[in-house]
């Protein structure tokens, strides 16, 4: 494991956090390699923002540890931060800015800023010099945000929430800016959202927080490649469904049942054929459907877990 | 341009249905012999999808032979003809025809009405065709 730490952009050991009595996070562990472009999936409070304040230095890891290209974020701030762009989902911006003052701000920040890609970008997103923050829309904001984030040309880009509250057309124009800057200059991005749509079409590596757990962590093929959502014909109806490996969920009764399930296509063809069943359809299930199974599962199994800490 | 339809209503893969998408076009002339495709980070950005994507579909278009790439100019349509093999084309065709005689077994038509249906809405099929010739 430790060799590899040195071409991770991220990597995140054993990281737990506790906020008075809440735990936000347990035991997360998680590497990012350079160009991808990791999704980071959960419902609102599972721990996403947690993780991501972690990963700028914004909190100390009291237990494990939370490495960006190889630093330690909160004893290197400044080199660790010079390399970061950073999109927050409420977007922390200077409400009584000019757009133009804000570009000079965030550039006497930034030692590489490139006011030319700055300037590319203020035009293609509509941004007027002489606007104030404060006037303008929620998508301008968020078009705003993405500018400052981008405009030093950093190595890793966090975007918590980009598209949030944001309607198609501006979030269309915020995604497509992130995929243009990853399809030219091969960013390493980590992208937060509760979309599963969008997170499924923007990245290549996807990874589910729930309960401050990472319940799912792989890449986007190989997620859709080993679950399948099967519907099973019985012969005689049975009261629930029998205990399967890969199981996550069943539902339906009596002889037709409807199921999620991981493993290779053909190993979870043939169980099911051990068990007297007739398959009725395969189909590759949506990330919603892989996501509510894993949830559930997770609830299910790990009722116990909540009362230890 | 060409426009692509990407659902993620049904949980296939993008990348499949960006290579079912062009083996269709392919297969129904929009796209011919030489003509170029878009570059992958052109077509990644229209769609908003991750470069990966489209990467991993021209790649497979280009197994199958029905896409080339010249070196440094782009990706381009082969001059080879129908993107489906006759095993393809039946295996299409059978899908199609086993689910039109679940559907006419559940609702109690028997093999020769069937049969005799289709006979009936190729026939219309020939005469609207005709009528917009």
């Amino acid at each position: 494991m430790s060799s590899e730490v040195s071409d991770s952009v991220i990597e995140v050991t054993g990281l737990s956090r506790s906020f008075k009595k809440n735990v936000a996070l347990r035991d997360i562990t998680l590497s990012v390699k350079p160009g991808q472009v990791f999704g980071l999936v959960g419902e609102n409070g599972a721990g996403k923002t947690t993780l991501i304040r972690h990963l700028l230095g914004a909190y100390m890891a009291k237990t494990g540890t939370v490495r960006v290209f190889g630093l330690d974020p909160v004893a290197n701030p400044v080199s660790v931060l010079a390399r970061i762009g950073y999109l927050s989902e409420d977007r922390d911006l200077p409400l009584w800015m000019k757009v133009r003052e804000l570009m000079a701000y965030t550039q006497a920040f930034y030692p590489d800023w490139d006011p030319t890609y700055a300037e590319d970008l203020r035009n293609r997103f509509g941004l007027p010099l002489d606007a104030k923050i404060k006037q303008l829309s929620r998508g301008e904001k968020a078009k705003a945000g993405l500018l400052m984030a981008l405009a030093h040309r950093p190595e890793l880009l966090l975007l918590d929430e980009p598209s949030s509250g944001l309607d198609p057309v501006a979030r269309k124009d915020i995604l497509g800016e992130v995929i243009r800057s990853v399809a030219e200059e091969g960013r390493t991005v980590i992208f937060s959202s509760h979309l599963l749509d969008e997170v499924e079409r923007v990245s290549d590596h996807i990874a589910l927080i729930h309960d401050g757990v990472v319940a799912l962590d792989m890449p986007m093929d190989g997620l859709k490649d080993s679950h399948h959502r099967i519907v099973v014909r019985f012969s005689e109806g049975r009261a629930s469904f029998p205990d399967m490996v890969g199981l996550l969920h069943a539902e339906g009764s009596d002889k037709e049942w409807r199921i999620l399930c991981t493993g290779s296509r053909e190993d979870v063809h043939g169980l099911l054929q051990e068990m007297g069943g007739q398959l009725i359809e395969t189909m590759v299930p949506t990330l919603d459907e892989i996501f509510l199974a894993r949830v559930k599962g997770i609830q299910l199994n790990g009722a116990g877990a909540h009362h230890e800490s | 341009m060409l426009h692509f339809n990407l659902s993620q209503s049904d949980g296939v893969p993008l990348y499949l249905q960006l290579i079912q998408q062009i083996k269709h076009f392919i297969a129904t002339g929009r796209l011919t012999a030489e003509d170029e495709l878009p570059p992958v980070r052109v077509l990644a950005q229209q769609l908003v999808v991750n470069p990966q994507t489209v990467v991993r579909a021209y790649r497979e278009l280009e197994m199958a032979g029905l896409i080339y790439k010249r070196r440094g100019a782009g990706t381009y349509v082969s001059a080879q003809g129908t993107p489906y093999t006759e095993a393809e084309c039946r295996r299409l065709l059978s899908e199609r025809a086993n689910a039109l005689l679940v559907e006419a077994r559940s609702l109690g038509f028997d093999l020769d009405s069937t049969i005799a249906l289709v006979q009936e809405c190729s026939a219309e099929l020939d005469r609207l065709k005709e009528g917009t010739e």
